[in-house]
């Protein structure tokens, strides 16, 4: 184990100089510390000035110590709603809902406005896990771009109407406009809301129903139909797969149900220490993904490949000869069919290809492992997307024509994101009758008429069904904030009902539910309908196959592009969210862009860089500026930075979709030069086989020779010293070797501790400082580096829950991002095509910190409850601390980014990213029981102390000692995947002692040889890796020799 | 201004004391005045209708019937299912159920009520005015010290003259040459000293000045209406949990709504009480205050059966203790978890006109208190986890008449107020 090399950047992996020399730097950027030798009478401030500001700030501060007490008011309310107590908040069950993804969430509203989301536990498909994006939705209330009231007309005509005005004027103008009449949405899963497109189309009989998807699965739903009879989304059981074979779908991320699939996944990677076992993931992909990268194995190949890589491992499912694929990628089938077959009925095959053809085969592949009704099942139908792009394609036609005379769009914005989107728009314009319901003026919006904005979910009323038979409930957490009214609303008006759709809702579940009582029962609880227990199969038929295995597509040849979603991002509905644009993305690290992603052998043909010369590695990496390269497809052109993932197949190269967005969307959609953020890469896909393809083939590049800089974060924390660096920060084995030697890492740690007596005399003895005693509580946090598959969440929930600033790109290219919590990716083994492990890393609360020595104030010291407590107003800014924090967590506030301060021009010189989180509409996500902090002050992770400090009142306040439940950590709270576990070390009962227990063999602390005594610890990471074992095995045998 | 500063703590403190000693003084009694004040003046007063029925008298019309009385208080729906008539026609001019106080109150306690009812007499409110009159016989006598101080160093300034003088002469007998005298203002030792001197109190001032920034100890402001805390919690004796309800929940108190005060003052429109006189000495009209609480209400009192609650606007009091952004303070911990008294960091507000800010709300201040107030350590729960500290209490390593201080749990560390 230890002889495994991890690297974080290219220049740590070769120790370049420039490598060597960060690794030194304290601070990355360069410090404005010129002229600093010329002695004091020749510096810049000579002391005449100095003399002159040491006057000013005397008179100023006498001048404010003369002033007046300044008047502030306390205004109660008029009439104090009885559940509204100032200060204390009150938590409302909803639902999540974007386009088709509902996630059943706890909304906290304090004062009336919501301020913060998290996963709701009892929700049997997420139970309380969230994504980077549910965590982020909150701030999308407060988005100064949201449409604020109802206009008529285009463009610049559009002028501000009452809802009475534009009732009206649809009412006169839909029975002149003729054509047909169209509702376009994107997928919608709400029961009710499909109810009331029903009434409504009662009153207009012809009126056509399509659903649009931004990224569809018409692929899979198709093939479906074929195989299985219903054109739907079968529910998947990860958690019952021993073994998992993705062919590029990208689950744990954006694929279907990425929430849920992350739930189920870590279930079969949490490892019992006495009976070492754990599910298998071979994962088979073309561009670097967040799930590729989590897999046990990771093959690439060509994105056309796909289809044959599907047929080949059909044929060696079935104990066939493999003819389709050849060379290495022939023996990788073979491995993944006999994984696959050593677990038949604990298996499960998923695919990410949108080409019915190939989804057909992996149906057929499934039936053949026996993972219909054990890994797929079709109990409970997964409602997230029903799109079929054909159908979609088709009403494009049909609006080119001129037959289309009505058009309503709910949600779905396809001038953005259809890959002909000049044609839709062509088509749009000939459209007498065009209502847009969206909530921004997105591309789409534009274009339309009338526009009649949507509430905001966490302002709305309704309903979701994410699977068959189970529901959650949406209900309003704040009074609507602007003059919107929800779609439904307007249809059931239009229907000539004389409901409203609250009403509407109440009628409909009060029916459904039997009474009000219920109603308000599931509406407390925000769910409703259980989850089905045991998978039922679907009745598979191979209708069709036959043809789907002949027309496979063929393998192409020559550079091929792929297009793929980021995490944030997705289609492109992060992109107006400032939390989201700069989360870095799990496998880039990049923040605020999209860019072309290229293997190293692609940047050595393409743009000579080799990464294995150092000087070239350096030139690469170091600088944020990163060449530019124009991408031809499809007849299409753009241009962007690239750029090298290892991880991505040679010949392939990818582009994220989502960017490039209209600046009406959001602030966030342009950058500091009013330049939209990145390139939209839709106009890039093609339809193929009748459903949109986002593999595209005779791909070719050039070199532009332009320079384009990338905020990427990955080099910024490093940490090489002749104590210890980052190799040791992180521990990996494989659970080959963990079966072997159960005892490795902590043979490991006993080998580091060594020269003080080993870890039994560690704490005690290796230390000149005493050790304090933690009378009560003592804070502790254990993070399970096995299930952490690095999507964020806890990055952007820590952002939400501690007013964690933006700071827009130019401040993060200067190494100014300022999140608490970060994941850092390591890479080890094969260059081109590396393990990965991420690794959340916030403050360790080190028991023996080596930031608190060297606080000249001491503004930064150690509580009896083992915290590393960091009091801003005490802080003078020397920095001393961040520069002696082995973990580089600790974040400078290199500007004024929250408003903190009370001089207005201290913001003058920021982007306006961050001017955009300082607005008074931004500003009420605010946590009020956080302090929000003004320049010139160091600030960290402090295991949310406000929520510590909750909980034990509460505890108080109830008599009783504390509990696990009393206190969760908001990154712990958003984990999908449960890997952070939080609570009481002194308690031997809590939940963190449990874990620390039972998990004893794979326990470590990072850096422990430091002696810093840290109060996080990790449970290295396992890869279920044959190969590995093998290779590990053969080393140490060498090394043996050797010795 | 300092002496009468310093005049006003030294009366404050000693009305503080003397408050101190009332308040306990009635809540051991546990007498049906107590009771009554705590139960039932919400909604009933002896002489006056307010939400419920006057209640002098009470026995008489219910005849006398302590039994029916005690069923009735208990729980007045059941008892009204009996079919008493009079409790019949109670409810149906009042047409509201009273508070059920079934495992509130026992039946010695009712009797106990009923009894300071039956003896009550209209005796116009006295108590709580009381302590204001007894002004304590202290004169401040620092004018004096300083004057004297002023003499002495004149005197010794004279003398140090004449010696230097008399030594001039004596040196000019014995024939020592010695350099002409020099005017003590050119003098430069004194000079030298005269300096030291003032640097010594200018710092001094500057340090105390400086630390007193931002700090607004007997800050009283002038409020929308004139409010009296005196009138409401001291000679009504209205508990401060009834307006500020939030101190048991939450971090913040709550100033009440206008709901609230019309709650008692939709019946109560006059003020008859004891003269008030405010902090210029200039007398206050609590009626008309009260008309002013009426016009934010949107009240008539003509017509109170046609109020709208819903009309009413809210008061934009002027808020008195405001602590810095970066200072976390939570009233329930305090009320609930560490049994504290409102009055510990108000003063004694039952004999305050319009609110003054009693404490600096320093650091020095907050971490004082912290240092040597004992936490519910044996009562609460929470704390049976510090198992070691129980075990040093028991064996006494711990002084027990100490106990454990918030201190010594942690409740100096910086981050149990700033985060």
């Amino acid at each position: 184990m230890s002889d495994k090399k991890h690297w974080q950047s290219f220049g740590e992996l070769n120790n370049s100089e420039a490598f060597q020399q960060s690794a030194k730097d304290e601070f990355k950027e360069e410090l404005p510390f010129e002229s600093a030798d010329d002695g004091l009478l020749n510096a810049k401030t000579p002391r005449r000035d100095f003399l002159k500001y040491l006057g000013f700030t005397t008179a100023a501060a006498a001048v404010a110590a003369s002033c007046e007490v300044p008047i502030k008011k306390a205004i109660p309310f008029a009439n104090k709603p009885e559940d509204i107590v100032p200060g204390v908040a009150n938590w409302y069950a909803t639902t999540y809902v974007q386009d088709g993804d509902a996630v059943s969430i706890l909304a906290k509203v304090r004062d009336g406005r919501p301020i913060k989301v998290e996963g709701n536990d009892a929700s049997p498909i997420t139970k309380g896990g969230t994504s980077a994006r549910v965590q982020a939705s909150v701030l999308d209330l407060y988005d100064g771009a949201r449409l604020r009231f109802p206009t008529i007309g285009v463009g610049n005509d559009a002028k501000e109407v009452t809802f009475e005005a534009i009732d009206k004027a649809i009412a006169e103008a839909l029975p002149t406009a003729g054509g047909s009449t169209v509702l376009l949405t994107s997928t919608i899963n709400s029961p009710s809301s499909l109810e009331v497109i029903n009434q409504f189309k009662a009153k207009y009989p012809t009126l056509q129903h399509v659903t649009y998807d931004a990224v569809s699965y018409s692929g899979m739903l198709l093939a479906n139909e074929a195989s299985y009879g219903k054109k739907a989304l079968p529910s998947y059981r990860f958690d019952n797969a021993k073994t998992i074979v993705s062919l590029g779908a990208d689950f744990l991320a954006t694929w279907v149900s990425p929430i849920e699939f992350a739930r189920q996944y870590a279930k079969g990677k949490k490892i019992n220490q006495k009976n070492p076992e754990m599910s298998k993931h071979i994962h088979f992909e073309s561009v670097a993904s967040l799930t590729g990268s989590n897999a046990d194995d990771r093959y690439l190949h060509r994105p056309s490949e796909t289809g044959a890589i599907a047929a080949a491992l059909l044929s060696a499912v079935n104990g066939q000869a493999v003819t389709t694929v050849s060379g290495e990628l022939k023996a990788n089938v073979e491995k993944a069919a006999k994984a696959l077959a050593e677990h038949k009925g604990e298996a499960l095959v998923v695919c990410g290809s949108n080409d019915t053809n190939v989804q057909i085969v992996v149906n057929a592949i499934n039936n053949a492992i026996g993972a219909n009704g054990k890994t797929i099942d079709w109990a409970a139908t997964n409602n997230s997307r029903k799109g079929i792009d054909s159908e979609f394609a088709a009403l494009v036609d049909a609006m080119n024509a001129g037959s289309v005379g009505t058009l309503f769009i709910v949600g779905a914005n396809p001038a953005y994101s259809w890959f002909e989107a000049t044609k839709f728009k062509t088509g749009l314009a000939k459209v007498k009758v065009a209502v847009s319901f969206n909530s921004k003026n997105d591309e789409t919006t534009q274009l339309c008429k009338y526009v009649i904005p949507d509430h905001h979910f966490l302002e709305s009323w309704g309903d979701a069904e994410p699977q068959t038979g189970h529901y959650s409930f949406i209900q309003p957490t704040i009074y609507p904030l602007f003059k919107t009214r929800q779609w439904q609303d307007s249809l059931l008006k239009w229907s000539g009902s004389a409901t409203d759709y609250v009403s509407f809702l109440k009628t409909y579940w009060g029916t459904k539910l039997g009474g009000e009582a219920a109603w308000n029962k599931v509406l407390q609880e925000g769910i409703t309908g259980a989850v089905p227990e045991v998978a039922v199969a679907g009745a598979y038929t191979a209708n069709r196959f036959d043809e789907a295995i002949k027309n496979i597509p063929a393998v192409k040849t020559g550079t091929e592009l792929q297009l793929y979603q980021k995490i944030a991002i997705g289609a492109g509905q992060g992109a107006a969210n400032p939390w989201l644009q700069e989360m870095p993305d799990p496998v880039t690290r990049a923040t605020w862009d999209n860019y072309l992603v290229i293997s190293p052998v692609m940047a050595k043909k393409l743009l000579n860089i080799d990464l294995s010369v150092n000087g070239q590695a350096d030139a690469y990496e170091v600088k944020p500026p990163k060449r530019v390269v124009q991408i031809k497809a499809n007849n299409q052109t753009i241009e962007l930075p690239v750029l090298i993932i290892p991880g991505t197949h040679a010949e392939t190269v990818g582009v994220a979709v989502g960017y490039g967005r209209d600046a009406k969307v959001g602030r966030a959609t342009v950058d500091e030069n009013n330049k939209p953020v990145g390139v939209n890469a839709f106009p890039l896909a093609a339809i193929a086989n009748g459903t949109v393809s986002f593999d595209i083939a005779g791909v070719s590049l050039t070199d532009t020779g332009k320079t384009f800089p990338v905020a990427l974060t990955q080099t910024h924390n490093i940490y090489n010293t002749d104590q210890g660096n980052r190799t040791e920060v992180m521990k990996e084995l494989t659970l080959a070797e963990l079966k072997h030697n159960p005892t490795e890492i902590l043979d490991d740690r006993e080998e580091e501790t060594k020269p003080f007596g080993g870890l039994a005399k560690f704490r005690e003895d290796a230390t000149i400082y005493g050790s304090y005693d933690k009378p009560g509580i003592k804070w502790g946090m254990s993070i399970d580096l096995n299930s952490c598959n690095g999507c964020g969440a806890c990055v952007v929930a820590c952002q939400a829950e501690n007013n964690v600033a933006v700071v827009g790109k130019p401040e993060v290219l200067r190494f100014h991002d300022m999140a608490w919590l970060r994941i850092d990716r390591y890479y080890s083994g094969n260059a081109d095509n590396p393990k990965v492990v991420f690794q959340p890393l916030m403050c360790q609360h080190c028991d023996n910190a080596p930031c608190e020595n060297v606080c000249p104030v001491a503004a930064t010291n150690h509580s009896s409850e083992g915290l590393n407590q960091m009091t801003y107003n005490r802080c003078i800014g020397t920095r001393y601390c961040a520069n002696n924090c082995p973990y580089k967590v600790r974040r400078f506030n290199w500007a004024d980014y929250m408003g903190a301060d009370s001089f207005p021009n201290n913001q003058d010189e920021l982007s306006d990213t961050v001017h955009l989180m300082n607005d008074e509409l931004t500003r009420m996500v605010l946590n009020p029981d956080v302090t929000v902090r003004s320049r010139g002050v160091i600030e960290k992770c402090s295991f949310c102390v406000q929520r510590l400090q909750e909980g034990k009142l509460k505890a108080k306040k109830e008599s009783r000692p504390l509990i696990d439940e009393d206190v969760k950590v908001a990154c712990a709270q958003a984990c999908a995947a449960d890997c952070i576990t939080f609570g009481n070390v002194n308690n031997p009962n809590s939940a963190i002692s449990k874990v620390r227990n039972d998990n004893s063999n794979r326990l470590f602390y990072s850096l422990e040889q430091l002696h810093v005594l840290p109060n996080v610890s990790y449970m290295a990471k396992v890869r279920n890796s044959e190969e590995e074992h093998e290779a590990a095995a053969g080393g140490k045998k060498a090394e043996k020799e050797h010795a | 201004m300092t002496h009468r500063r310093i005049a006003k703590t030294i009366i404050l403190s000693t009305i503080l004391l003397l408050g101190l000693s009332f308040i306990s003084n009635t809540a051991s009694a546990q007498d049906g005045k107590a009771l009554f004040n705590a139960n039932c003046a919400s909604c009933h007063k002896i002489d006056k209708e307010l939400t419920g029925p006057a209640l002098l008298g009470v026995e008489d019309r219910w005849g006398g019937d302590r039994k029916k009385l005690h069923a009735w208080i208990k729980n007045s729906g059941s008892f009204l299912k009996t079919g008493d008539k009079y409790a019949n026609d109670l409810f149906a001019k009042y047409k509201s159920s009273m508070t059920s106080f079934d495992g509130v109150l026992d039946e010695k306690q009712i009797d106990a009520i009923l009894d300071y009812i039956k003896n009550w007499k209209p005796t116009g409110p006295v108590e709580g005015g009381g302590t204001t009159g007894a002004k304590p016989e202290e004169s401040d006598n620092s004018l004096l010290f300083g004057i004297l101080t002023l003499i002495l160093a004149v005197v010794a300034l004279t003398l140090l003259q004449v010696n230097s003088n008399l030594k001039k002469l004596s040196d000019d007998k014995s024939g020592i040459a010695s350099p002409e005298p020099v005017a003590f203002w050119k003098n430069k030792s004194y000079i030298a000293m005269f300096v030291v001197v003032l640097f010594i109190i200018g710092g001094y001032l500057t340090t105390k000045g400086a630390i007193g920034l931002g700090r607004n100890k007997e800050y009283q402001p002038k409020q929308p209406i004139y409010y009296s805390h005196k009138v409401h919690a001291g000679t009504n004796q209205i508990n401060c949990l009834y307006c500020h309800n939030g101190a048991e929940q939450g971090k913040h108190a709550n100033i009440p709504s206008v709901n609230i005060c019309m709650n008692c003052h939709k019946a109560i429109n006059e003020y008859k009480g004891e003269k008030i006189v405010d902090a210029e000495g200039n007398e206050v009209n609590g009626t008309a205050q009260i008309q002013e609480l009426y016009k934010y209400a949107g009240f008539d009192p003509k017509k109170p059966n046609e109020w709208d609650a819903s009309k009413a606007t809210p008061i934009q009091w002027v808020k008195i203790h405001n602590l810095p952004d970066h200072v976390y303070f939570n009233h329930s911990q305090h009320v609930v978890a560490g049994k504290q008294q409102c009055q510990t960091c108000h003063g004694e507000i039952t004999a305050m006109g319009e609110v003054k800010q009693f404490a600096d709300l320093s650091m020095g201040w907050c971490i004082n208190c912290h240092r040597t107030t004992q936490v519910q350590f044996k009562e609460n729960g929470f704390y049976s986890i510090y198992e070691k500290f129980h075990n040093e209490l028991k064996s006494g390593k711990l002084d027990s008449t100490k106990g454990i201080t918030v201190e010594k749990i942690g409740g100096t560390e910086c981050q149990k107020c700033h985060y």
